[in-house]
């Protein structure tokens, strides 16, 4: 009884934790639906500018709090995602988007991959097709008629094992 | 021929061990945004004279030093007497307090000494935002008509003086005489 009791506080207590963490993330009110979702999209997509792996919205690093109020307070002052968007990138530079745009230098990201992909299947293919023409070419996988009488006394003569009952 | 294409794997293979192992000793500093564009403009009481209002003007007639620090930042405890020395050699230096409590701030200086020129208080870092602050400190080197030309992340201290800000100072007075 005891032991239920104690179980039953600490789960009361655990939830009242996890109800204190979502506040801590979601403090802003919005005016509507569209905008609450617009600065869900805005803040995954705009990198902490001081912790590399994530974004101001999974940060709790004072500049990602900072970053994630003036955001806010954009939205609601009518800004587009555009110029908030750029707002940011004149001041932190392209680091901050994580999905950069495709100009200059981050073509390479981009399409950098697409192209080793596409140079990968190229040689695979022309290796698969090369070996294809040379095993047709020696017409090595067609077995003559003494070699299909050895494979059939293999196949009929007794097996040594007793399966070939 | 084909006995070198089988090779090949393996080159490229050790290529990309050079370059990744060089990128573990690459600077994670990330180049400002903000260089060769003007200082943004700010209004904000200076930290020595609370009732005084400091703008982006006070940076415009010399080349001087922007510092961003605060008292909650043990890298700027430990650049503090580099600070201090450079302003003793004849170097101009603003100090930018960021979200920092200002009697703090008046109890460092008063126990380390000074570099600053005069310090502009940033209290809630919206001027940081501005400025593209990631942390302190931060250094910006502004020329004499109030343009960033430089900024500089983590501590400064002999060798990064030596290396990176003479040759740029050396580089902006030239170009302030002509």
């Amino acid at each position: 009884m005891r032991k239920q009791a104690s179980q039953l506080i600490v789960l009361l207590l655990s939830s009242l934790f996890s109800v204190m963490t979502l506040a801590a993330i979601d403090t802003f009110t919005f005016t509507d639906e569209d905008t609450q979702q617009r600065f869900r999209v805005l803040t995954e997509e705009l990198r902490c500018p001081k912790c590399d792996g994530q974004s101001i919205a999974g940060s709790n690093a004072p500049i990602a709090n900072d970053l994630r109020s003036l955001v806010y307070q954009k939205l609601e002052n009518g800004e587009t995602d555009q110029q908030i968007v750029d707002f940011m990138v004149d001041r932190y530079g392209e680091f901050v988007l994580y999905r950069p745009k495709t100009t200059g230098k981050t073509q390479w990201l981009w399409y950098g991959p697409i192209a080793f992909g596409a140079v990968g299947f190229l040689v695979l293919g022309v290796v698969v097709f090369r070996s294809r023409r040379q095993s047709d070419d020696d017409n090595d996988n067609e077995l003559d008629e003494s070699e299909l009488n050895h494979v059939r006394q293999l196949l009929d003569g007794d097996d040594s094992t007793g399966r070939s009952s | 021929m084909r006995r070198v294409l089988l090779l090949l794997p393996l080159l490229v293979l050790m290529a990309l061990g050079v370059l990744f192992f060089r990128g573990l000793s690459l600077d994670d500093s990330v180049p400002s945004a903000l260089i060769s564009k003007p200082f943004p403009a700010f209004s904000l009481p200076a930290l020595e004279e609370p009732d005084t209002v400091l703008t982006e003007d006070i940076l415009k007639g010399q080349i001087s030093l922007v510092n961003v620090w605060g008292t909650w930042c043990p890298t700027c405890y430990a650049e503090h007497p580099y600070l201090v020395d450079l302003s003793k050699r004849g170097v101009v230096i603003f100090g930018m307090n960021y979200k920092d409590e200002d009697a703090k701030a008046l109890n460092w200086l008063a126990e380390l000494g000074s570099p600053y020129r005069i310090n502009f208080v940033d209290a809630d870092g919206r001027l940081g935002i501005d400025l593209g602050v990631r942390g302190a400190p931060e250094t910006f080197l502004v020329d004499q008509h109030g343009v960033i030309r430089y900024k500089h992340e983590g501590d400064i201290n002999e060798r990064v003086w030596k290396d990176v800000f003479e040759p740029l100072l050396a580089e902006l007075k030239k170009e302030g005489k002509s």
